[in-house]
């Protein structure tokens, strides 16, 4: 939140339009500790999202679960949905936020199709890996 | 010193069976009751003129096992008039009910949902006993000291369904 | 019909799930479902010493850090019955108020975001800014400083923060009229908050609401004033309190204690007194590095405490503070043993949220977002 906030206006990095609704973004930011009651929700909302798209794990208990090993908490989001980038930090300074941004839009520019996460690429990959070799 | 406190005295004058302990402890005061009289005595320390316990500050559990009864209900009461607090407490033994103290504080409603939902205590009366933190297929109630912390399937990897 | 505020909103502060029964656009019936943050800090404190568990406050009420942390180190204290050194003591009410204002500057400014004014949000952003600066000069951490310790406070001020702390009290106040120019008499800010989300004396106190909700309704409740904790009974200060119990009254209420907690640092800095920051009981206290690194005695204590902390007394403690959502109160039950048997978390935004059905049945759907932002929310104190 602070991120888009004049200090550190996360708009001049194109990134200003935050939308509610999956259906129009482009990139997904899980911030904050995935329970297990809100995880059927995260993954509906990943697979409403068009593709192509990417997912950054945004802070520590995003990415592994942080100081929380309960039994409610999913160890890191990377359990359920292929995650881009992990931003480490509890809570992340807003500038880690927008080096990852910056290091994403770099990623995007030179990847290939083999390199994207979301899953129905990757298994319309494996299906014409089977079907050449 | 206990003595000085009017609410005990009131409490043992009306309710001398029930009380069965009063403790002191860093200036806080503490009385435990039987459980069938709970009901009675919240009544009487809410609406009683001078006392005015109108504010359920909070209600949780305690899990004493391997002692019986296993577990502690314990409420604190605060009075806005006199600005002064209470705790009372109860003990349950681990398959009984207890009686539900929503009709006298709204808020007991969702409190006792979260023991339930916790601790696995059933409330009577209560207008809707479910699970409040965790979902409603959820085995086991994780407060108890027999869960473990990091739930029973810690090394299995997590599926949701979705 | 039955349309559901689903966990993922841009409105509900957090993971909160209403589900609302309407008749057109009336309001029937309201459900809020909550638990999609439960991380089980109560069961994880169970496994942790005393001093391990002060972290996990910080992430309760992730807005008002160091009030969580004030709360649980004087339940801790309380149990223990050790006494904290003045200087600390002030240095603790300068933080706390602080936090406060930061509190209610992003209750501010997200607000009225929500029903739709978008410039407030960056001036109150802008002020947050400079305070979380000053967080984290004095504690190292913006939003998770985790400043206070069990007998007073981790470090020093550090030299020139109250040039800092002194310039952002005497240009607040200006600020807030800012704030108040673009709200206060404005005619659409009134019609959107006026005679919304009302809640009686009576009811708001049989719902357990404490805090600014409670004020807004008329209910003179103030912690700080009735169970005075860290030396607040030596400050100047007022309780504002409304007449109705609706939005505009909350609002007004938290504008003024704003103004009242940047007179609280003032006078705070004005007045600190010199001394340790520390209380001297070894058995509990951290010794100071230096001596860490020279004295065998003190490297010993160090690792005892860190690493199988203090057994305090057998008994049960309750303390509790005005934190900025209402009364925050940490329950802990000790066995006599390193760490806590039972540690129960009574957090405002729990009883506040129970209330919600009670201020919204009847009214408008439009009217829900502005009564969940009055109330002040933050899910992570709810599902802790």
């Amino acid at each position: 939140m602070v991120a888009s906030m004049a200090t550190w206006d996360i708009a001049r990095f194109g990134s200003e339009v935050f939308r509610p609704s999956p259906r129009q973004a482009d990139l997904m930011i899980v911030a904050g500790t995935l329970t297990k009651k809100m995880a059927p929700m995260v993954k509906r909302i990943y697979e409403q999202m068009p593709e192509p798209k990417w997912v950054i794990a945004y802070g520590a208990c995003a990415c592994s679960g942080g100081i929380f090993k309960t039994y409610s908490v999913v160890q890191g989001v990377d359990q359920i949905l292929p995650v881009d980038f992990y931003v480490p930090g509890c809570p992340p300074k807003p500038e880690a936020l927008l080096a990852a941004l910056v290091k994403l839009q770099k990623k995007i520019e030179k990847e290939s199709l083999a390199d994207r996460k979301d899953l129905r690429i990757q298994s319309h990959l494996e299906r014409e890996e089977e079907s050449h070799g | 010193m206990v003595e000085n406190n009017l609410a005990v005295k009131k409490l043992r004058e009306k309710f001398s069976v029930s009380i069965l302990e009063v403790k002191t402890f860093r200036d806080e005061t503490t009385v435990l009751v039987a459980k069938k009289d709970i009901l009675g005595i919240c009544q009487f320390l809410s609406s009683d003129p001078d006392l005015q316990f109108n504010l359920l500050t909070d209600l949780c559990g305690v899990d004493f096992l391997p002692e019986k009864p296993r577990f502690e209900i314990v409420y604190h009461l605060c009075s806005l008039k006199n600005n002064q607090r209470l705790r009372i407490k109860t003990r349950v033994e681990e398959n009984e009910t207890m009686p539900s103290v929503e009709s006298i504080w709204k808020v007991a409603n969702w409190y006792e949902r979260e023991v339930y939902d916790l601790f696995g205590i059933v409330f009577e009366n209560h207008p809707d006993l479910r699970r409040i933190l965790l979902w409603d297929g959820y085995q086991g109630h994780p407060l108890r000291k027999d869960y473990p912390t990091e739930g029973p399937d810690f090394d299995k990897p997590f599926v949701p369904e979705v | 019909m039955t349309i559901n505020m689903g966990p993922q909103h841009p409105a509900t502060h957090g993971v909160l799930r209403v589900v609302l029964e309407l008749d057109g656009e009336v309001i029937v019936k309201a459900t809020p479902h909550i638990g999609h943050l439960h991380r089980g800090i109560e069961k994880l404190a169970e496994s942790r010493t005393y001093h391990q568990s002060i972290p996990f406050t910080d992430r309760l009420d992730y807005t008002n850090a160091m009030g969580n942390n004030l709360a649980y180190v004087l339940a801790v204290e309380k149990l223990l019955g050790i006494e904290v050194p003045k200087r600390a003591q002030y240095l603790r009410v300068m933080m706390a108020e602080l936090q406060r204002i930061a509190a209610h500057l992003i209750w501010l400014g997200t607000h009225v975001l929500d029903i739709g004014a978008t410039t407030p949000i960056f001036y109150t952003f802008r002020e947050r800014e400079d305070i979380l600066r000053i967080f984290e000069e004095v504690a190292g951490g913006r939003l998770t400083p985790t400043y206070l310790r069990i007998g007073g406070v981790a470090k020093d001020l550090p030299e020139g923060i109250d040039k800092a702390i002194q310039s952002f009290t005497k240009m607040f106040p200006d600020r807030v009229k800012e704030y108040e120019t673009l709200l206060t008499q404005n005619v659409i800010w009134m019609k959107r908050t006026k005679e919304v989300g009302v809640i009686s004396k009576e009811d708001a106190i049989n719902w357990g609401v404490t805090g600014p909700t409670l004020r807004g309704s008329g209910v003179k409740y103030d912690v700080r004033k009735a169970f005075p904790y860290s030396s607040y009974e030596e400050f100047d200060f007022e309780i504002p309190i409304g007449s109705v119990g609706d939005v505009y009254d909350r609002y007004i209420v938290r504008l003024r204690e704003m103004e009242w907690s940047n007179s609280i640092v003032r006078q705070a800095m004005e007045r600190l007194p010199k001394g340790p920051i520390l209380a001297d009981d070894p058995r509990v206290v951290l010794p100071p590095k230096e001596r860490v690194l020279q004295d065998i005695d003190a490297l010993i204590r160090h690792f005892k405490i860190v690493s199988e902390g203090f057994r305090p007394p057998k008994g049960e403690v309750y303390a509790s503070v005005e934190a900025s959502k209402g009364e925050l109160g940490f329950y802990i039950v000790s066995d006599g043993s390193n760490k806590p048997y039972r540690f129960r978390i009574r957090t405002p935004s729990f009883a506040n949220l129970s209330a919600l059905p009670k201020m919204i049945e009847g009214s408008l759907i439009a009217d829900v977002i502005s009564t969940i932002g009055s109330i002040d929310i933050v899910l992570g104190e709810i599902d802790r």
